[in-house]
């Protein structure tokens, strides 16, 4: 790094950061992300307590998911950027090794095939751990490489999105395969992609579309139908997003209150502890709460960006990026899909959906952040 | 340009560029959500009074509360419609873990055939939402019930759901006059209150249960409810309970009922008798009966083309729907026709020869008797039964004086207050045979309309009605069955003007000759007159379902059963103070005063002689005869 970028930092970050330097660095924790991450964990098992029905064994099964997720994220943390830059590539191997095995062998649940088991020890979706080594990889390869990324780059690139995508969209989990591929198209993005071949590549996905559809199951292509005219199957594939607009524009400006939402209640909304579960905060918080909720993502997506910036290197700048914009897919997918504005895709809500390794994930990923943010270099390489 | 640079990479530059993609992108962040909250915003405050709705009509179910059918009771409290619990299969498919495993197990616990899978699968579709039950069989025996109960836990989603259904006791004796109820088909349908039969699958389709549809009904409640998806009620918001329907006391006597019944023995034929006084009908009988129960919860096609199949006709109830010709019967009316219009004299006597012609005319009108009564006044006429007295009376009357006069006494009209699909017979005029057929009224016809025969047709009601009217000596009475409505008693309206004579000794004269019938040495039934213990008035008569040509005699023997002459006998007693009047009518069964007059006289006995045990007797056997069939 040149001695002016740094001297400019240095001064950005003025006087308050040097006096508590000594305390959160050391620990390698940002405590804005952390404050920001705990106050929306919070916040989700408010919300999670009253979509599953008053269950508090739910709400404490999510708090030891959390407290497992949260633990991933300060192990995480600790590790250098360097550490993560070496294992970008046998970790991107790994996950890989680990589709092509649920490929061949996995265990089918709850219609898809996306769970590898390990007997007696674990049930561990590959996919998931795909969604960080694919920016980590990405971010890798361009790591030494001028920037911005030529079309050599760019194909090599393109190759190792695009094996890892087809495989977990074959599961068929189309949610998931869609967020690692948007996690490698971010990297690129920010990579400094020029804007004709962003252009290019935009044409080529929009032409591509129509074999997309060609590929997609039948119930993949049910749901866009019914995204696009719920009512044709009101009581089938509409019934969902019927159920869950009609939760949230029955919540109104201020809400129902908290476990008075009649719509999550008594359960006519379906998933409501899960990839619905907005829809409870809609009905039972109304137009305030969701306002609340999205200023506290935006906060954390913001929080994300900064961290990027003041990344010391490239790997540190493209995976921070890729994982803060990926973690705000997630909410405009969900968010979207369950108002109505986007199909089906099973996507949670990030940190507040009922589930556990989307959590772990997701707060992994927060971690490679932190480390990102905490291990500075006094002297650039 | 740059790429000659290959592997010198600019940190600078990538830097400014990643700032500015990073500006971008929180741009294109704060515009996304920008998105989300202007879709929200169209939720949550623009539509929201539209999914306020919606979520409420969601949780907010009304439940109709049916109203429970009325009682129909006879004149003595005796039960003749009830009300009996049965028990539904019903199905929440979602509930069910796998439908067709279910539906295969459900047939084989209940014994049922194989093809049964297939209807309970279409069944279980058949409704409005999900989570709610749908009704795959009604009326489960307890041996059913029992079974499914050992096996519940093999069946989640699977319910027994007890169920009012309408149950007849007496069914095959009261099927015509009560009536049945079914279900409410798609033509009712259109027709009725949908509130108010919302909860309601059964409404009132022939006999009273149709003619009182409205009272036995009552008004259906309402329960305003809320449920979770799963359809399972939660708590109650508000409620109007049901006003049941109001309980009916016929003015049927089910002991007389029953007795008229065994007496017809299976024959084919009818029996009403009503009170002459107030217009009770105490019976009104048609046999053969039918197990209208059968009706009430969708009768079988095999049941149902059986019954149509039937020569004997049971669903067809003679009382009211079948129109014979009243023969003999009306010849005290056609007397007092006579008398009023000034054409005969109490004692002016006809020469009968055996035969009767038209002035002008050859052709012979045969006496039943055939070699003739000799000379006969009014009284012998009626007694004897002389036809020839009758040609020449209806001739001299002509056929307009004698109809508009019959009129009186309610032939060829429907005279009744709430019997429900009475016929009105027929009562020919010179004025209808223009209009029906086109033709002119001939004389000869004249001839027949006046013993009984030709156009004339009459429905046993109308037979007991007309003699209800003689026994009041011209005081109208409506026939009705309803005695109480709810504890109120019935006043039908006078629906005829009674019938004054100038001289009311007639009645006297024409009754007297009714009395002879059955006590005079020439009377036609005075077999069955024997030992009278009151005083009883009868008329036979012998309906010709064939008609006879010219010189041809009558002979049974020769012709099939189903053209044997009808059998007719009305009477009244006492005659000082009628209590009963009656009409009886077996087909094909013959001569009237041999084989109604005899089935006439038990039932006058029965009912106006205090130490006849007949009744009971007829209530007991049948009684027992029911036990026998459960067995």
């Amino acid at each position: 790094m040149k001695p002016n970028e740094s001297a400019l930092l240095q001064a950005s970050r003025g006087r308050a950061m040097k006096r508590r330097r000594s305390v959160w660095e050391r620990i390698h924790i940002d405590p804005w992300l952390l404050g920001l991450l705990l106050v929306l964990l919070v916040s989700g098992l408010v919300v999670l307590y009253s979509a599953s029905g008053q269950n508090l064994a739910v709400v404490e099964g999510q708090m030891m998911r959390f407290g497992v997720a949260l633990s991933a994220m300060v192990i995480l943390a600790q590790l250098s950027p360097t550490t993560l830059y070496r294992w970008s590539l046998p970790l991107y191997l790994a996950g890989l090794a680990m589709l092509i095995a649920v490929e061949i062998m996995g265990d089918i649940g709850m219609g898809a095939q996306r769970w590898l088991v390990i007997p007696g020890v674990v049930r561990f979706q590959p996919s998931e751990l795909m969604k960080l080594a694919m920016p980590m990889m990405i971010a890798a390869y361009l790591h030494r490489r001028p920037l911005p990324p030529g079309l050599k780059d760019i194909l090599v690139c393109g190759i190792i999105l695009a094996v890892p995508v087809v495989l977990i969209a074959k599961q068929p989990d189309l949610g998931t395969s869609l967020l690692v591929a948007s996690a490698a198209i971010f990297v690129l993005l920010m990579a400094g992609l020029s804007w004709r071949l962003i252009g290019f590549l935009a044409l080529l996905a929009a032409a591509a579309l129509p074999l997309l559809w060609l590929n997609m199951h039948t119930y993949q292509r049910q749901r866009v139908l019914t995204f696009l005219n719920p009512e044709s199957d009101p009581l089938g594939a509409g019934w969902n997003i019927i159920q869950s607009t009609t939760a949230i524009g029955s919540g109104g400006i201020s809400g129902k209150g908290w476990t008075q939402g009649t719509q999550s209640q008594l359960e006519f909304l379906p998933e409501r502890h899960t990839d619905f579960i907005v829809a409870v905060l809609g009905e039972e918080f109304g137009l305030i709460g969701m306002l609340l909720i999205l200023i506290l993502y935006l906060m954390i997506v913001m929080r994300g960006l900064i961290i990027a910036n003041r990344a010391q290197d490239t790997y540190g700048r493209l995976v921070a990026g890729s994982i803060t914009l990926t973690f705000f897919i997630y909410l405009f997918v969900n968010v979207g899909m369950v108002s109505g504005i986007l199909p089906v895709v099973g996507v949670p809500l990030p940190l507040v959906s009922f589930g556990g390794t989307s959590s772990v994930t997701l707060l992994a990923g927060f971690g490679i952040l932190m480390s990102i943010h905490s291990h500075r270099r006094l002297l650039p390489r | 340009m740059r790429k000659r640079r290959e592997t010198l990479k600019d940190t600078e530059q990538e830097v400014r560029v990643f700032r500015n993609r990073s500006l971008l992108a929180a741009l294109v962040v704060v515009l996304m959500t920008g998105g989300l909250v202007t879709r929200l915003v169209y939720l949550q405050v623009v539509q929201h009074d539209i999914y306020i709705t919606r979520s409420d009509k969601n949780r907010v179910r009304v439940e109709p509360l049916p109203p429970t059918r009325g009682l129909l009771l006879d004149r003595n409290g005796m039960l003749l419609a009830e009300n009996r619990p049965t028990y539904n299969l019903t199905i929440v498919p979602e509930r069910v873990g796998d439908l067709e495993e279910t539906l295969q197990l459900l047939v084989d616990i209940l014994e049922l055939p194989e093809d049964q899978v297939a209807v309970f699968k279409e069944r279980s579709r058949q409704r409005q939402r999900p989570f709610q039950p749908a009704l795959l069989m009604s009326e489960l025996n307890e041996k059913q019930i029992a079974q499914l109960a050992i096996n519940r836990f093999r069946l989640p989603g699977i319910e027994v759901e007890a169920q009012l259904l309408r149950y007849y006791p007496d069914t095959d004796i009261m099927s015509h006059v009560v009536g049945y109820v079914g279900r409410i088909n798609a033509e009712e349908l259109a027709n009725l209150d949908k509130g108010d039969y919302a909860g309601t699958h059964f409404i009132g389709k022939t006999g009273v249960e149709k003619e009182y549809e409205a009272v036995l009904h009552g008004e259906a409640g309402l329960r305003k409810v809320e449920t979770n998806a799963r359809g399972r009620v939660l708590r109650e918001l508000g409620r109007t309970d049901p006003s049941p329907g109001k309980d009916i006391v016929l003015s049927i006597d089910k002991r007389l009922q029953k007795l008229a019944y065994q007496l017809l023995d299976g024959r084919r034929g009818s029996i009403v008798a009503i009170q002459p006084k107030t217009g009770e009908i105490l019976a009104m009988v048609s046999s053969p009966g039918f197990n209208s129960n059968l009706f009430v919860t969708g009768i079988s096609y095999q049941d149902y083309r059986g019954l149509q199949n039937d020569p004997d006709l049971p669903l067809y109830n003679r009382s009211i729907r079948g129109q014979y010709p009243p023969a003999s019967t009306v010849k005290p009316y056609v007397a007092l026709a006579g008398l009023e219009n000034g054409v005969t004299t109490p004692t002016k006597t006809v020469y009968d020869p055996g035969f009767y012609k038209l002035p002008g005319f050859d052709r012979r009108y045969h006496n039943w008797l055939r070699w003739g009564h000799g000379r006969v006044d009014m009284r012998r006429a009626i007694v004897v039964s002389n036809d020839t007295y009758f040609y020449n009376l209806a001739h001299d009357l002509g056929i307009d004086r004698l109809a508009s006069f019959m009129n009186r006494f309610g032939f060829g009209e429907e005279t009744s207050y709430d019997v429900y699909g009475a016929a009105s017979g027929l009562m020919p005029s010179s004025e209808w045979k223009r209009e029906r057929h086109g033709q002119v009224w001939f004389p000869g016809e004249t001839l027949s309309v006046g013993i009984g025969q030709g156009y004339w047709l009459a429905t046993p009601l109308q037979m007991a009605t007309a003699m209800s009217v003689l026994a009041n000596r011209g005081e109208w009475v409506t026939p009705h069955l309803a005695k109480q409505i709810d504890g109120e008693a019935v006043k039908p309206p006078k629906l005829k003007e009674d019938i004054e004579l100038s001289n009311e000794q007639w009645w006297n004269l024409v009754n007297g000759a009714l009395e002879d019938v059955m006590t005079g040495s020439e009377g036609t039934a005075r077999r069955s007159g024997q030992n009278l213990a009151y005083r009883m008035a009868g008329k036979s008569g012998t309906a010709q379902v064939f008609t006879l040509s010219n010189d041809e005699r009558y002979n049974a023997a020769e012709l099939e059963e189903r053209l044997h002459d009808h059998a007719l006998f009305t009477a009244f007693a006492p005659i000082e103070d009628p209590k009963i009047a009656l009409a009886v009518i077996i087909e094909n069964a013959g001569g009237g005063s041999s084989h109604a007059a005899p089935l006439a006289r038990q039932l006058l006995d029965a009912w106006l002689l205090p130490h006849d045990e007949s009744l009971e007797a007829a209530a007991e056997a049948t009684e027992e005869h029911e036990i026998h069939e459960t067995e």
